[in-house]
């Protein structure tokens, strides 16, 4: 890594001297010649410019497409989550296309239009069809966006069903609790003021309804199918329960409850068997290698999304979806946290 | 009337000068009413602002494709409690993200942008003496110096800067305990804000009235400029929105010195619970983002304004459209104030409010795209003449529309749910605002370099600065949606806390050289700068072939601008390769001919 960052200054120390060597170059030379009379000459090499940059930028586009897209989240593990990435992908498509056309348009004007010394532009100041085109045509595309992304976020903000499974997840500094409602599928009580070392959470031990709750850190199990509600807290700061591969996410704010459900499709294990997801645990897996570190397996992860203090940067829980014979399995492995005393 | 009275205060002015020859160098160049004065010492302000802010950005950068290594430059620069050993800190870390932000938007894009060329062009292109009010008009350039330096004393407190992000979202900026950042440096940032929003204030009240006073004869609100349209429209937006920040900050101030509970509620910190009950960090985002959004189009409206005028002088034909120019403008103005919810969709705000939000940020994509396709309208069959300003005018189309479409993908609530706060949304801001407002801003440099300081600046170093700039801000930006793609969150100090990022270190390399690109090509842009500014060749009165009201103004910079009477406008400004005139241009100042019809009609 310190080869590669000495090559780059190396190349770029080499660069800042040569322009600087012309930098004194041109500073000399700066008060007989005439510099900022713009010539034909110099019409012609920037319009030439323009054309190449823009067959340039579109070969770096596609390489950015071609290398990056395979090192983005793989397929959504949520159901929700395969709407919005197919919606994703519509957008995208429809503004990949006005990008391309735009683009080609406005290089291409910028190299075929260069100023000729003996040219002269044509005046043309406004046109009441053209402008009528490209008010609706925007008009129009936008409506159809906003009708797929409403009916898509009007899905996804509905209530959730009354057996959805009940997780609280609790957001401090810099690190999660989750707390699961045991038999009754309700979470007890809590307060501030009841927090201590040992009662991080601020249970309040007389609800009866929080007596069959759990407590577990650095992991937590869902059902593969089952519905999961989710309610948010934080102790001091806003943070943000992201949980990217299940493309969920919602801030958890102090003094409020918020919530997000969704049902889980695929469990850890199945996504580690996903072709995509192999290939991109190797790339990983190689990185890894090199900075001596041993090889991980994939994990769905619950990350801080909202910046809460020095250590934001990691702030991490892993979440392992299982089948829901498993998760019963695990969970009644589990003792509810007031009858660990 | 009022151009009477202020004809008759020049000439009175003129006349003394004449005897005595000699203003003080204090008056004339340090605590000066003069709009041209005060528009330099905003402009230069900005760009040593910049340029710091701008080094702050290459430091994280490197941290971010090098975590954990050691850099010289770093304990050089922060010293050895916030980079022993040459490895950054994450609490520098922190504070260089906030301040980085902080002055780019609001000292470089805002301050910067607005005071710089509202000041230079209102007076100039509407023929008027100078500002309504010249007094206020300095008081604005010193609270922004002061405020300017307040923004910068935070580095040197011993608990660092403020660092809860540029949004200081409480309770982590109301909180002492909850960071090093949020305690004195933290206060500064707000002491800083608030003699920001005073001099945004003082300079926006200035140019509005400027703008509906003191017009000169003829003048008429649709033969003003396109320039002289956007910093009016931005003046409103700034008046209206700035308030509400300053009450943001003022509860904030509240809640940080005096027990107050606006944003606090049921916090547990440092090992106690504390007093305040009640109040909602909610609230602080909602009073923030009702200035926050219309700041960014306080932010790219000016760098709109500076390209029509731009495009139009250098393609050598009328801006295209021009009323319908004018009607986005209001448009994106007004619409301006009813989005800012969708900064906010994942707070937990009702999903009903968050559909409406929708709906009114995709409206604005319509008059953000009538813009784009009159730009490139008005490049079609021109007579392009490149100079460096018409360079970063293209530049400036191409990071609007493609930084503009990533905005339609956010602004969307279901598609924000993934990607919101991820680094997607900091490629698309910094492309469609930050690039493009500094491609903007700069292009306004080049091109009235000549009026501004009454020499010219070197072209080839400015293409050189040009495309140096623009290869390296797309190669900085592009690959950074990846990625926020990849699902990694804004203001990590880090990415390798977590394995399922390891495989990005490459983009973030990538990313970074070009970052050092970009900045290395600043030194040009500096060296061109301020050698001009001294050395450059003198200007001739109307290097451009411009049509608008400021060139025809003589080559000095003169109190009251015109030496004899103010010039009167018989047409709108954009009459270049008109059919049947002789030269290409035709200057606001001549008259119509017989049966000519003005405002682009044939």
């Amino acid at each position: 890594m310190i080869k590669f960052l000495i090559y780059v200054a190396i190349i770029l120390t080499v660069f800042a001297i040569g322009y600087l060597v012309r930098v004194f170059e041109l500073a000399s030379g700066l008060k007989g010649n005439k510099p900022h009379i713009i010539t034909e000459k110099d019409n012609r090499l920037n319009g030439r410019i323009m054309l190449t940059f823009l067959v340039v930028f579109f070969l770096f586009v596609i390489w950015n497409l071609k290398s990056f897209v395979p090192l983005t989240l793989p397929k959504s593990a949520s159901e929700h989550g395969d709407d919005l990435d197919w919606l994703f992908n519509f957008n995208m498509a429809i503004l990949f296309i006005v990008f391309t056309l735009t683009h080609i348009l406005l290089f291409y004007f910028a190299y075929k239009y260069y100023g000729r010394d003996n040219n002269r532009a044509t005046y043309f100041p406004h046109s009441n069809k053209l402008e009528m085109i490209w008010t609706v045509i925007p008009a129009i595309v936008l409506a159809v966006i906003i009708i797929f992304g409403l009916r898509a976020w009007n899905k996804i903000t509905a209530k959730a069903s009354d057996d959805a499974i009940v997780i609280q997840l609790y957001a401090k500094q810099f690190d999660w609790t989750a707390r699961y409602a045991g038999a009754d599928n309700k979470l007890g009580d809590s307060n501030y003021k009841l927090i201590t070392d040992e009662n991080a959470l601020g249970m309040d031990e007389k609800d009866a309804k929080g007596a069959d709750d759990i407590v577990v850190r650095n992991e937590f199990h869902i059902p593969v199918g089952k519905e999961i509600e989710f309610k948010l807290n934080a102790r001091e700061v806003i943070h943000s329960a992201f949980m990217p591969h299940f493309r969920a996410q919602m801030n958890c704010v102090p003094g409020m409850t918020t919530m997000l459900h969704f049902t889980p499709t695929v469990t850890t294990e199945e996504m580690r068997k996903d072709p995509y997801v192999i290939e991109l645990m190797k790339g990983i897996n190689e990185a890894r290698a090199k900075r001596g570190e041993k090889p991980e397996e994939f994990n769905y992860m619950l990350l801080c999304n909202k910046i809460c203090g020095n250590s934001h940067y990691n702030m991490q829980m892993t979440i392992i979806v299982e089948s829901e014979a498993d998760y019963n399995k695990w969970l009644s492995s589990q003792k509810p946290f007031f009858a660990k005393k | 009337m009022e151009n009477h009275d202020l004809h008759a205060h020049a000439h009175h002015h003129g006349h003394e000068e004449e005897h005595h020859h000699e203003e003080s160098f204090v008056s004339k160049y340090i605590f000066s009413m003069d709009h041209k004065t005060i528009s330099r010492q905003f402009l230069i302000t900005a760009v040593i602002m910049a340029f710091i802010a701008m080094i702050m950005s290459i430091l994280f950068r490197l941290q971010l494709a090098w975590p954990g290594e050691k850099f010289w430059i770093m304990n050089f620069l922060l010293g050895d409690k916030w980079a022993p050993g040459g490895v950054l800190d994450a609490g520098m870390y922190m504070q260089l993200v906030t301040i980085h932000g902080t002055i780019m938007v609001f000292m470089v894009l805002t301050g910067g942008l607005s005071g710089t060329f509202s000041n230079l062009l209102i007076p100039y292109q509407i023929g008027a003496r100078d500002m309504a009010s010249g007094f206020l008009n300095m008081l604005s350039y010193w609270f922004f110096f002061l405020s300017s330096v307040f923004m910068l004393m935070g580095f040197m407190v011993e608990s660092g800067a403020a660092s809860g992000g540029w949004t200081v979202y409480p309770p982590l900026s109301a909180l002492p305990q909850a960071m090093e950042g949020s305690r004195m440096g933290m206060t500064l940032w707000l002491v800083s804000m608030s003699f920001f929003i005073v001099s945004s204030l003082l300079g926006g009240l200035n140019y509005i009235t400027t703008v509906i006073n003191l017009r000169t004869k003829g003048m008429s609100m649709t033969r003003l400029p396109l320039t002289i349209w956007a910093f009016f429209v931005t003046a409103i937006l700034g008046v209206l929105s700035f308030p509400v920040l300053f009450s943001a900050a003022l509860l904030l101030i509240f809640d940080r010195s005096f027990g107050t509970s606006f944003y606090l509620s049921d916090i547990y910190i440092g090992g106690q619970a504390l007093e305040q009950t009640g109040g909602s960090p909610i609230l602080y985002e909602h009073l923030f983002w009702f200035l926050g959004h219309p700041e960014v189009y306080i932010i790219i409206l000016p760098a709109l304004g500076l390209t029509s005028e731009i495009i139009s002088v250098n393609a050598r034909k009328p801006i295209f459209g021009y009323r319908a120019m004018i009607g986005s403008i209001l448009a994106i103005g007004f619409l301006s104030f009813i989005v800012w919810g969708h900064h906010m969709f994942i707070t937990g705000m009702n999903p009903f409010l968050g559909s409406v939000f929708v709906f009114t940020t995709l409206l604005i994509a319509i008059p953000s795209a009538v813009k784009a396709f009159n730009y490139i309208t008005t490049l079609w069959k021109g007579n392009i003449r490149y100079t460096p300003a018409m360079l970063f005018a293209i530049g400036l189309v191409s990071t609007f529309i493609s930084g503009g479409l990533t905005g339609i993908i956010l602004a969307d609530s279901a598609l924000d749910i993934p990607i919101h706060d991820t680094l997607f949304v900091v490629a698309h801001f910094h492309i469609v605002m930050g690039l493009s407002a500094i491609l903007g801003m700069l292009a306004g440099v080049y091109h009235w370099f000549p009026k501004m300081f009454l020499r010219h600046m070197n072209k080839k170093l400015g293409y050189i600065h040009f495309w140096g700039t623009f290869v390296a801000a797309y190669g900085v930006f592009f690959p950074m949606h990846f990625l926020g793609l990849a699902g990694l969150p804004r203001r990590y100090y880090t990415n390798s806390a977590f394995p399922m990022f390891d495989n990005l270190i490459d983009i973030n390399i990538i990313m970074t050289s070009f970052a050092i690109l970009g900045g290395l090509m600043q030194l040009v842009f500096l060296f061109n700068f301020f050698y001009s500014m001294f050395r450059g060749p003198k200007s001739e009165q109307n290097p451009w072939g411009s049509n608008t009201l400021e060139w025809t103004t003589p080559m000095a910079n003169i109190h009251g601008n015109w030496p004899g009477a103010l010039p009167v406008v018989h047409r709108w400004p954009y009459d270049y390769s008109k059919p049947g005139k002789e030269a290409d241009f035709v200057p606001q100042t001549v008259p119509l001919a017989d049966g000519e019809v003005d405002g682009g009609g044939h």
